[in-house]
């Protein structure tokens, strides 16, 4: 055991030393992820906000066959805009988002009594056209039912009976839950971070004390080898658990700063929050150690290490990117299952909901035992000449 | 005290070592010459229990490196073909990382470490981070780790490799004292002066056998040449990949 608490104290002390390597994997990204995140929240909502409330500007087509019509718009708040030349191509070429046209067969159908056709040219799978076209479908469908209330009136037919079902939307999802597709974001970024913080010393420690010349005399000293794996698998277990308090500290700081109030998002990450989260999450670090350790230790040198680090930075992303093309919803039999338990239950946490104590064994129990069993084959590699001598 | 019979060991398709046998005893340097490629470092790797060998038998102080590998370990001190050192690290440091690993108080570390750096004159950079080290300061650092734990019996693969004329005096100094202390020291190396200025004993080791054992003179009777160098060549019969 005293190899064990050797080795880990020479790791740590000498991977705090290297300050470059410190920053990159400690530092960087509590500070870089909240502002990113918070960032984008605030990009997102504010562009949003001005599109819906920026004065609509849409030009119309054939504005003299239906007088009325363009004056409700204008009426509306909306400006009207000369009729250019190649209306489909101008919204092509991204010059205007949306443009009404109305056909000179709108008189004659007026007048028939027939719906009368007016046209709305835009381009929906651009993104930042959605708005300006729904605020001119609203506007449209607005002059629509008020001419047909009318026409019903005058009629002596009461407006009522043109409207057989009213639709009333009951919200039940609370300000908290729907934060969540935000909220997407936060397992990423902490299962990352749990993995980028103990990469760098995996790859010093197994690799590098290759490159360096360093592993036969260290194997030569009276410490089982195992021993002297263990000690650099805690040190990077370490290195990511650091990493991962760190983010989960500048998170739970930077969360005030996030635009909630207009997205209609209520997040907060309370202390006993956290802690929930950190237990979670927690056992990855022994999982990420394993497999950064046991990949780190098969490459000859730093380099061939770093190429495959960027593959393993990879898994953590696989259940955020299920979940957000396919969300699914919690139930006890995926808690055992490792990096997917997290994600689940980082969004039950953050959502405030109570986590049944049974989904908390169940996943720290699965994460742990599956980390615990790769950490013990990872003990098991310096005992092969092959990983040893490779490179020398 | 090392024993060796017919150690054997194969990589492969590769026979490295094919039938070594040799003695080293207490208070003689014992050197293993012979060309590179010829098994020196794979014969020392198997003695020093990092690979375990095919065929054959070690006795190191009468213990067995495949039974016994952290006892020997332990009476063991070894400066490896690698020498690497933690660059992030002072000298000092580096050397007390080896003393904790074998499990010394750190008071007599402290202690040790003094006396190393006064034998091994280390007094200018003890306290220096080992970045940018000089060659004979790695050595001299790599030196005073393996013996840290005043290990009986000393083994040194190649130790003068890239050494300057002024550090290899010192060394071949230390390793004299060594030999004084009564400790049993075994050197390889393809430097065919070294051998001459340094050992008492002589193991020629060619293609993995040994060519020829004995003192300097022993050699030289034997191949009937009047040089050591010429004896040397006599008896790997090739001049090829060794330095006069």
């Amino acid at each position: 055991m005293r190899g064990i608490k050797v080795v880990l104290f020479k790791e740590v002390k000498e991977n705090l030393r290297d300050r470059k390597a410190v920053f990159n994997s400690l530092l960087l990204a509590p500070i870089l992820l909240p502002i990113m995140f918070v960032g984008l929240a605030w990009f997102g909502t504010s562009k949003q906000m001005e599109r819906a409330e920026k004065v609509l500007e849409v030009p119309v087509v054939g504005a003299e066959h239906a007088p009325n019509l363009v004056g409700f718009l204008e009426q509306q708040g909306m400006v009207v805009q000369a009729a250019p030349e190649d209306p489909e191509g101008m919204v092509r070429r991204q010059e205007t988002p949306v443009i009404i046209r109305i056909p000179d067969t709108f008189p004659q159908q007026w007048r028939d009594g027939k719906p009368a056709e007016v046209e709305v040219i835009a381009d929906p799978s651009r993104r930042e056209s959605e708005i300006p076209m729904r605020r001119v479908q609203g506007l449209l469908h607005a002059y629509g039912q008020q001419i047909g209330v009318l026409r019903l009136q005058m009629r002596g037919i009461s407006p009522h009976l043109a409207s057989p079902i009213l639709i009333r939307d009951v919200d039940l999802s609370t300000p908290k839950s729907r934060g969540l597709l935000v909220m997407i974001f936060l397992p990423y970024a902490l299962m990352i971070t749990t993995f980028s913080g103990g990469m760098h010393l995996a790859i010093d420690s197994t690799a590098g004390e290759k490159e360096r010349r360093s592993l036969e005399p260290l194997l030569i000293n009276p410490v089982p080898r195992w021993q002297i794996m263990v000690g650099k698998l805690l040190a990077t277990t370490l290195f990511g658990l650091a990493s991962l308090s760190l983010t989960l500290l500048a998170f739970r700081f930077a969360l005030p700063y996030m635009p909630t109030g207009s997205l209609g998002i209520d997040l907060n990450m309370g202390a006993k929050e956290a802690g929930g989260v950190l237990l979670v999450v927690a056992p990855v670090a022994v999982l990420a150690s394993a497999m950064l350790t046991m990949l780190a230790t098969y490459a000859k040198s730093f380099r061939e290490a770093q190429s495959y680090m960027g593959l393993v930075i990879l898994i953590p992303v696989i259940p955020s990117i299920l979940f957000m093309a396919n969300p699914v919803k919690p139930e006890s039999w995926m808690m055992p299952i490792p990096l997917f338990s997290q994600n689940l239950l980082i969004g039950e946490f953050v959502r405030g909901e109570s986590v049944p104590m049974d989904w908390l064994l169940y996943s720290i129990g699965g994460t742990l035992s599956i980390g615990l069993i790769l950490a013990c084959f990872a003990a098991t590699l310096f005992n092969r000449p092959r990983v040893v001598f490779a490179g020398s | 005290m090392i024993k060796v019979e017919n150690l054997h060991k194969s990589f492969g398709k590769v026979k490295a070592v094919r039938g070594v046998s040799f003695e080293a005893r207490d208070g003689e340097i014992t050197g293993l010459l012979g060309p590179n490629g010829a098994g020196k470092t794979t014969t020392l790797r198997m003695l020093y229990s990092l690979l375990p060998p095919d065929e054959g038998e070690i006795r190191i102080d009468g213990l067995d490196p495949t039974k016994d590998a952290m006892a020997i370990k332990r009476t063991l001190g070894v400066v490896p073909d690698s020498r690497g050192l933690y660059t992030r690290m002072t000298a000092r440091e580096n050397i007390q990382y080896y003393g904790q690993l074998h499990g010394m108080a750190d008071k007599d570390i402290k202690q040790r470490i003094d006396e190393l750096v006064e034998t091994l004159d280390m007094s200018g950079f003890i306290d220096r981070r080992t970045e940018g080290f000089s060659q004979g300061q790695r050595v001299k650092v790599a030196i005073a780790r393996a013996v840290v734990h005043q290990p009986q019996t000393v083994l040194m693969d190649e130790p003068s490799n890239g050494l300057d004329v002024m550090s290899t005096r010192a060394l071949r100094a230390y390793i004299r004292g060594l030999k004084e202390n009564g400790q049993s020291v075994v050197l390889s190396t393809h430097i065919m002066q070294e051998v001459a200025a340094l050992c008492d004993r002589i193991v020629i080791i060619a293609e993995g056998k040994v060519a020829a054992d004995g003192t300097a003179e022993e050699l030289m009777a034997r191949s009937g040449r009047d040089s050591i160098e010429d004896a040397f060549v006599a008896l790997i019969g090739t001049e090829e990949g060794l330095l006069a």
